[in-house]
């Protein structure tokens, strides 16, 4: 337990919460899924299935067609055909429309989604509920309404869809990141054959229902589950014009590598290393607010995580006894529970490696803090956990746990939290708090990310622009600049 | 050149040598390469730069960076108004130099005014893409929220050989213009006119460092430019299919950006526009609550 301090923030009432769970029956799951190719759900090629189970109740709740490279040609052949056939021919208006009713069946099916997320991926409900599907709802809607407006996002030059995206998405926020990938390929006009991650197929799945549901033309989306061999089969075959990737800055490497030569069009959302910088001149309640949220969010499964925390000498004390003394109050649980705010990590693995961060950081002579929040018996479970006295050159401090794992450093000067700030080879995000409109616009300027929240942290909207610098990726997504990533754009010419 | 007649004047040949971080040195590698005539004749012989003269211009080019990209756009614009300046002053050797290598004199003196063109041109641009790109997003909370360019950094420039001055002008010019520093790898084939137009942006308050010109052999020096981990990224036109291959697959060590100008738009009259100024941009969002 946290030692008891005169000022402690007292968030202890003596109430303690009753579980509150949602029920698992509302996911209405089926026991086995086959693929979605050319608008119907088709049995994989091989015949070969997954399992895909909770990782916190380690049940397994359906089985998941695996697609190989003959299921990848199928799904191509027929986002092809969907492309030249339908998409690229019907009215842009007409395009909206098919979105905006996605859109609509997303609200309507949402507690059912938000339930199978949790359950599939472990995220706390709270999120899912109130994050994850509102904004795949708002992602759907939102590009609607770009289908027929194309011309107003890139005046004085010519834009045209690519024509078929192949789309790989992470595990960490399954159902946004298909939304994230679909809306906007749909709303320029191309069509997409998309694998979800082999631990998180579920609501991909679901939505492959809504978009039959929805009418949709057969192919314009096609929906195949596998590993990581699914994906490759999509980064190769010839006839795919764009690669979207969303993952491990590792993978993305490789996808760079992979596509070197082609002339297929690449973006990148890969890895993070987000620091939170806390000036002294901050209000210090809402920084440990956000810092708690930057990196306990998601059980800090977030690229854009706040995994970093640089906090300015002078206060560090103060804000290290007020973050353990917030971190105590985190329950860690079961995600279908509303109470739980740290859910389940994701995968065997994923622990795994959490775990072995958890030792690096001892060995190399950080000091740790975990809470006592009680851990549940089966299941994957991390508790809220801190590193104070990290060293810029920890690997705590340089690579990226994907975990509820904080380094902590501290900082003097203001160029000082700038370089700290900036040295690592990531540049995803990046926190500033601090009450100086000034301070806190040259401290924004000067990180080197592609989204910095100041005096806040780990707020997402369709309409803003996400994506990284060096090598954190390339291409944005969301907003008018998200659109370029599905867009061949050329000038008009007559610029003498 | 008739040397053999007592009261012929004896002309001064110039040396040509590397541009980098504002100085003029010699290759360190002490090898040379040469430029000679259509004819054959030898006009000059060049510096043959090394990976290690392109790792000193990472170096300084790093170093002018942060300066820069921090100038206003109205400043950059002036620079870049005032190199065409310069250049224009100096058309006759630039044509010269480039005639020299076996381009028809009316073919060089339209190369050399589109160079001009161009930096005029993208003198325009440095204070207005900004605002063309940028923009406030309405997010449904209550946050102010807007995105802008910022430039990418160091940029490795690899012209096409030919046309040498044109295909540098084009790729510098929106590079600079956005606030990028630069090291460029000119042409191996017609290298006269873009090392004496290094001479140009030193007269033309480019700050020390914010260009860097190297001559030399692409393919001896392309892997490094492409492998150097502190390289941002890299602008290219006309590389060949394999030099591409081996420039992507390389930038995937540090991802850097890769972005191929078409040929086309290079020998164009028509200036290439904004695109080229917003490949060599990040996007920048950033959100600051709203309330009391």
């Amino acid at each position: 337990m946290a030692k008891k301090h005169s000022n402690k923030l007292d968030f202890d009432t003596g109430w303690h919460y009753d579980p509150a769970p949602e029920s698992p029956e509302l996911a209405k799951l089926k026991d086995s899924y086959d693929l979605f190719i050319d608008g119907k759900f088709v049995k994989p090629t091989s015949g070969k299935y997954f399992d895909t189970t909770s990782p916190s109740s380690q049940k397994t709740l359906a089985k998941v067609a695996e697609a190989d490279k003959r299921d990848v040609a199928k799904a191509v052949t027929a986002a092809r055909k969907a492309y030249e056939g339908t998409w690229s021919r019907i009215r842009p208006s007409e395009r909206g429309k098919y979105l905006f009713r996605i859109a609509r069946v997303i609200q309507e099916r949402s507690r059912e989604l938000a339930v199978t997320e949790s359950l599939d991926g472990g995220k706390p409900i709270r999120e899912s509920r109130d994050i994850d599907l509102p904004l795949v709802a708002a992602h759907f809607f939102y590009h609607a309404g770009w289908a027929d407006k194309l011309s107003y996002a890139f005046p004085g030059r010519k834009v045209g869809p690519v024509g078929v995206a192949g789309q790989i998405i992470p595990w960490n926020f399954p159902l946004l990141m298909a939304a994230w990938k679909i809306a906007p390929a749909l709303a320029t006009g191309n069509t997409v054959v998309i694998k979800p991650a082999e631990t998180t197929p579920l609501t991909s799945l679901k939505l492959a229902e809504i978009l039959q549901e929805v009418d949709l033309p057969p192919g314009v989306v096609n929906i195949l589950t596998g590993a990581g061999s699914t994906g490759e089969c999509i980064v190769r075959h010839p006839d795919v014009d764009k690669i979207a990737f969303t993952g491990s800055t590792e993978v993305g490497k490789l996808i760079r590598k992979t596509l070197a030569g082609t002339d297929k069009r690449l973006t990148l959302e890969l890895g993070g290393k987000a620091a939170n910088i806390v000036f002294e001149d901050a209000a210090l309640d809402q920084a440990v607010e956000g810092i708690v949220n930057g990196i306990f969010f998601n059980q800090g499964h977030v690229c854009c995580a706040g995994s970093r925390l640089l906090v300015q000498e002078s206060i560090s004390e103060k804000i290290v006894r007020k973050l353990k003394d917030r971190m105590e109050t985190l329950v860690v649980g079961d995600p279908l529970d509303k109470n739980t705010d740290i859910g389940a990590i994701n995968s065997k693995e994923q622990l795994k490696k959490i775990q072995g961060y958890l030792k690096v950081g001892q060995r190399e002579g950080a000091e740790i803090f975990q809470t006592s929040c009680p851990l549940p018996k089966r299941g994957n479970w991390c508790p809220p956990t801190l590193f104070l006295n990290a060293s810029q050159s920890h690997r705590i401090s340089q690579e990226e746990i994907f975990g509820p794992v904080l380094a902590i450093q501290t900082f003097r000067t203001v160029d000082e939290a700038i370089e700290k700030a900036n040295n690592t080879p990531f540049g995803l995000s990046g926190g500033v708090w601090t009450d100086k409109g000034a301070k806190a616009f040259h401290v924004s300027e000067r990180i080197k990310a592609g989204v910095v929240w100041t005096n806040t942290f780990n707020k997402f909207d369709p309409a803003s622009p996400f994506g990284g610098y060096k090598e954190s990726g390339f291409g944005r997504e969301g907003g008018r600049h998200g659109l370029e990533a599905y867009l061949n754009i050329s000038e008009t010419g007559g610029n003498r | 050149m008739s040397r053999n007649s007592p009261d012929k004047r004896l002309s001064v040949a110039k040396t040509y040598k590397l541009y980098i971080g504002g100085k003029f040195p010699r290759t360190e590698s002490g090898r040379t390469f040469e430029a000679r005539s259509h004819s054959g004749d030898l006009l000059a012989n060049l510096c043959r730069a090394s990976r290690k003269d392109l790792r000193e211009a990472v170096v300084v080019a790093r170093k002018a960076f942060p300066g820069w990209a921090k100038r206003s756009g109205y400043n950059r614009g002036q620079i870049l108004y005032r190199i065409a300046e310069m250049m224009e002053g100096r058309i006759d050797q630039l044509v010269n130099e480039v005639s020299s290598q076996g381009v028809s004199p009316q073919k060089a003196l339209k190369e050399v005014e589109t160079s001009i063109e161009r930096f005029v041109h993208y003198a325009g641009w440095a204070d207005k893409y900004a605002q063309v790109h940028s923009s406030v997003n309405p997010v449904s909370s209550s946050h102010f929220n807007f995105s802008v360019p910022e430039p990418m950094g160091i940029v490795g420039i690899i012209p096409p050989n030919e046309p040498s001055l044109l295909g540098l002008a084009t790729l510098l010019a929106p590079a600079l213009a956005g606030g990028n520093v630069t090291i460029s790898l000119v042409s191996e084939t017609r290298p006269l006119a873009p090392a004496t137009f290094a001479e140009i942006l030193h007269s033309s308050d480019v700050p020390p460092g914010v260009v860097n010109i190297l001559t030399g052999f692409r393919k001896e020096l392309l892997p490094d430019f492409s492998t150097h981990m502190d390289v941002n990224a890299i602008l290219a036109a006309d590389l060949s299919t394999k030099e591409k291959k081996l420039t992507e697959e390389n930038s995937a060590l540090n991802l850097k950006r890769v972005v191929h100008l078409p040929s086309k738009a290079i020998s164009a009259t028509d200036n290439p526009g904004l695109s080229p100024i917003l490949s060599l941009q990040e996007t920048k969002t950033t959100w600051h609550p709203i309330g009391t």
